[in-house]
């Protein structure tokens, strides 16, 4: 399944419950607010790390840019383009949005 | 207010505003609208203080490209707030913190007040407004 979170971590516990709920070989997709989650730092850093072990971790790389947050991202994170978005929805048999 | 203020048009009077700003930009709409309410303010020579806490220390963030998203870049608005006679920009040190950022992150000069610093400001306002 793809998941895709679009709140931040610091202010809602949408992150929280996706990566309880998350089955391992998942894919996350970070979006949005997000998407500060996955940045150095960020309270929520070493959650996306841990989750990274059995999980793909993604982030959307307009939504970083417009946050000023492209040059702190995480190792372990893949920045993907609304292209990559596609693929990945593509990809997965199923998708489940965190509002 | 004594009456003597009362009996007065209002124009004389100034108060301090507080405008707390606790939401990162673009993910919702609230950030832009907070700045355009602190532009209108600034045409009625209030005493304003503009703090941002908790996500809203995003807000400040150098480097912001939204040309990717297709929306307004408003952050370059914030320099322009000195121009307004807006000079008093405060950050809340456990949320830089807690976003690993420090004031080299920002894109405008402000003061990093600890919680018992943001305390005691937002207890001497008059009115205090949210975003």
């Amino acid at each position: 399944m793809l998941h895709i979170v679009n709140k931040s971590a610091t202010e809602r516990s949408s992150l929280d419950s996706c990566l309880r709920l998350a089955t391992k070989g998942s894919a996350v997709l970070l979006i949005e607010d997000a998407v500060y989650a996955a940045t150095k730092g960020n309270a929520a850093a070493a959650k996306i790390q841990a989750a990274a072990a059995d999980l793909k971790i993604y982030a959307l790389g307009p939504d970083l840019a417009a946050r000023g947050m492209a040059g702190r991202v995480l190792d372990g994170v893949n920045v993907v383009d609304y292209g990559g978005f596609v693929d990945l929805v593509a990809e997965y048999r199923n998708c489940q949005s965190w509002l | 207010m004594s009456d003597m203020d009362m009996e007065d048009d209002g124009s004389g009077i100034v108060k301090k505003f507080m405008f707390l700003n606790r939401k990162a930009p673009h993910g919702t709409v609230y950030a832009l609208e907070g700045l355009e309410v602190v532009l209108i303010t600034a045409a009625f020579d209030q005493d304003v203080s503009l703090v941002f806490t908790d996500d809203g220390v995003y807000q400040l963030m150098k480097g912001i490209d939204t040309k990717g998203i297709e929306v307004k870049d408003f952050s370059k608005t914030y320099r322009a707030l000195e121009g307004y006679d807006i000079e008093k920009l405060y950050v809340d040190k456990t949320s830089m913190d807690a976003r690993g950022l420090t004031e080299e992150d920002l894109i405008v000069d402000v003061t990093v007040l600890s919680d018992d610093e943001m305390k005691n400001l937002m207890e001497e306002q008059d009115v205090v407004i949210s975003f």
